[in-house]
């Protein structure tokens, strides 16, 4: 307790302490409102946070490899919240098309437990493999996984593909 | 000793100032939040669609027509409701009940108007998919309009014959009673219902025909009462300029804070997004019964009616190809998540539309907010809540910025009022 500064800088220091303290234990009771942006960065974007290292290839081999399927809107860009239509391509994983696939789509976002707002059908084949799906809407922004299900030729299996609308 | 502790002191001070400066200078919203922002903005919506189930749904001879068709008592069995008794231009188009009050009390809660040219669905369980069939199913309820098709086809013919023919063509001859029943319609009343049933197919579609197009009119009319900007709006172009005396004077930190909670932690643009703050789909929020009813079932009726509908984008009154029809074509016809679910309203003008929800079942949108907190139950279905977790000052935040989005309608004064 001799040196004034080492007295002066350790209650400072303590003083700081407890006032930072004092207010993150109020931070539930004040809320966010007189915090700058920068401090509280995840608050605006919890709900659009989607799992690092998310894997949205648009091409995949199905779950239990048995067919490779690709995905491309039909316009080229997937638009917010407008009904569109996709290009499904099914192949065998040796490349051979598959001509008579029976596709049923389903997703929705895992984040927020709901599906998707339409029920997407495949409505016409295009030939080599390419299947149109119609009625595809995703109605707002963050991470949506569309489901194929693919049965041809008593083989039945699935793909997932991840897709995150800005 | 003094001087050192005052050295000391004066230090922090400067740095405290100092960094706070610092932090002063980092721009308010991320990219990313700056990015909600511009598309919960007005700047964000879309030139309106063409509606291509009504041919006249542009046509401006039509919207007026429309307009003096929903500001005229006539239109009901008692001579006293017109669609703007329930559907107020100065409320935002509802009435401040919980339950709509036509010629009788309405099953659920009248619905704002504004911007609902951009949803697919009408109502709150989506039964209809234009504004147009919209609008005949209140004319043909018993509790609200009482009317019947032949009542309402005369009343055209009688008070509205000129304007009529000048859009739609020649107005048929409704003079015969035997072929044309003063009250005849298919309708809840059996007598009429009767009535209706006992006309020629011939002659029920003649007289469907003019009701039909009393609808489009409508819907032309209500097409062109589209939301107002609000100071939200400007705020979002403030932001996205960096400018903050504008930004300031546009919101303030309280509303601000709302926001910020609005696209964050309290989830709401899980549903209320896009530019109308809508996304125009059904959820189920859990939203308590009626005392003294059974639950609602929202959507998992409504979309069976949608499909039976004379009236929908397929029927033969609709004037789209099925090529325009993809909505009704990919809708959800069946499934748990449709049971109970309603479709979100618009928050913009929510202000001045309470009580809220499907039945009115809250007062204020602080009791909402409380509902959305603690996450009920849902008494049919499953609510897709989760609890939020929000305190009391956080609540008023968000009800404060709630009130940033009150903008009214674009719409001229010439058009909130009968022509």
């Amino acid at each position: 307790m001799k040196n004034p500064v080492v007295v002066a800088i350790i209650s400072a220091v303590v003083t700081v302490f407890v006032l930072l303290i004092l207010l993150v234990m109020l931070m539930p009771m004040i809320g966010p409102r007189f915090l700058h942006p920068m401090m509280m960065a995840s608050e605006g974007m919890h709900a659009q946070n989607q799992p690092q290292g998310l894997d949205t290839a648009t091409t995949k081999p199905s779950d239990a490899g048995n067919f490779v399927l690709g995905w491309a809107s039909e316009s080229g860009s997937v638009p917010l919240n407008q009904i569109h239509s996709w290009v499904v391509t099914v192949i065998m994983a040796d490349g051979t098309p598959v001509e008579d696939a029976i596709i049923v789509v389903d997703g929705g976002m895992p984040q927020h437990g709901h599906g998707l707002p339409t029920q997407p059908q495949v409505t016409q084949y295009l030939g080599n493999g390419q299947y149109l799906v119609e009625g595809l809407r995703f109605q707002m922004p963050g991470w949506w996984e569309v489901r194929f299900g693919v049965t041809s030729d008593n083989t039945t299996d699935s793909v997932t593909f991840n897709l995150v609308m800005e | 000793m003094k001087r050192i502790v005052l050295i000391v002191g004066l230090l922090l001070v400067m740095v405290t100032v100092g960094v706070a400066g610092w932090f002063a200078t980092f721009p308010r919203w991320t990219e990313e939040e700056l990015a909600i922002l511009r598309g919960l903005s007005i700047d964000a919506l879309p030139a309106l669609p063409k509606d291509p189930s009504n041919r006249y749904g542009d046509d401006l001879a039509a919207a007026r027509f429309g307009q003096a068709l929903f500001f005229d008592t006539r239109l009901s069995s008692n001579g006293e409701v017109s669609c703007a008794s329930c559907h107020q231009p100065d409320r935002s188009f509802t009435d401040g009940l919980a339950l709509g009050e036509g010629v009788g009390t309405a099953g659920r809660k009248t619905m704002n108007i504004i911007g609902t040219a951009y949803s697919p669905w009408q109502f709150w369980d989506g039964r209809k998919d234009s504004q147009w069939a919209q609008a005949l199913g209140p004319l043909e309820s018993a509790v609200e309009h009482g009317g019947d098709r032949t009542f309402y086809a005369r009343i055209i013919a009688q008070e509205y014959a000129d304007q009529y023919q000048s859009i739609f063509g020649s107005l048929p001859d409704l003079s015969d009673q035997d072929r044309f029943p003063l009250n005849a319609g298919p309708v809840d009343d059996p007598l009429v219902n009767a009535a209706w049933e006992a006309m020629t197919q011939e002659d029920r579609d003649i007289v469907t025909q003019i009701f039909v197009n009393m609808g489009k009119a409508i819907a032309a009319y209500e097409r062109r009462l589209l939301p107002g900007t609000t100071r939200f709006d400007l705020y979002v172009r403030a932001a996205i300029a960096n400018d903050r005396t504008e930004m300031d004077r546009q919101m303030n930190e309280q509303e601000v804070a709302g926001l910020r909670l609005f696209i964050g932690r309290a989830n709401c643009t899980q549903c209320h997004n896009g530019p109308l703050f809508t996304n125009n789909d059904f959820h189920n929020t859990g939203v308590p019964a009626v005392i003294g009813k059974a639950p609602d079932r929202g959507r998992a009726d409504g979309v069976t009616q949608l499909l039976s509908d004379e009236f929908n984008c397929l029927g033969r009154w609709s004037d789209a190809g099925a090529e325009d029809c993809d909505e009704l074509k990919f809708a959800i016809v069946e499934g748990e998540q449709l049971v109970g679910a309603f479709k979100p309203s618009s928050l913009r003008n929510i202000t001045l539309t309470a009580p809220y929800m499907h039945a009115g079942q809250f007062a204020s949108l602080d009791e909402v907010l409380m509902h959305y907190n603690h996450a009920p139950m849902a008494a049919v279905g499953h609510s897709e809540l989760v609890p939020l977790h929000i305190n009391r000052f956080e609540r008023e935040d968000i009800i404060a910025f709630l009130a940033t989005l009150e903008g009214g309608t674009s719409a001229g004064p010439e058009w909130l009022a009968a022509p």
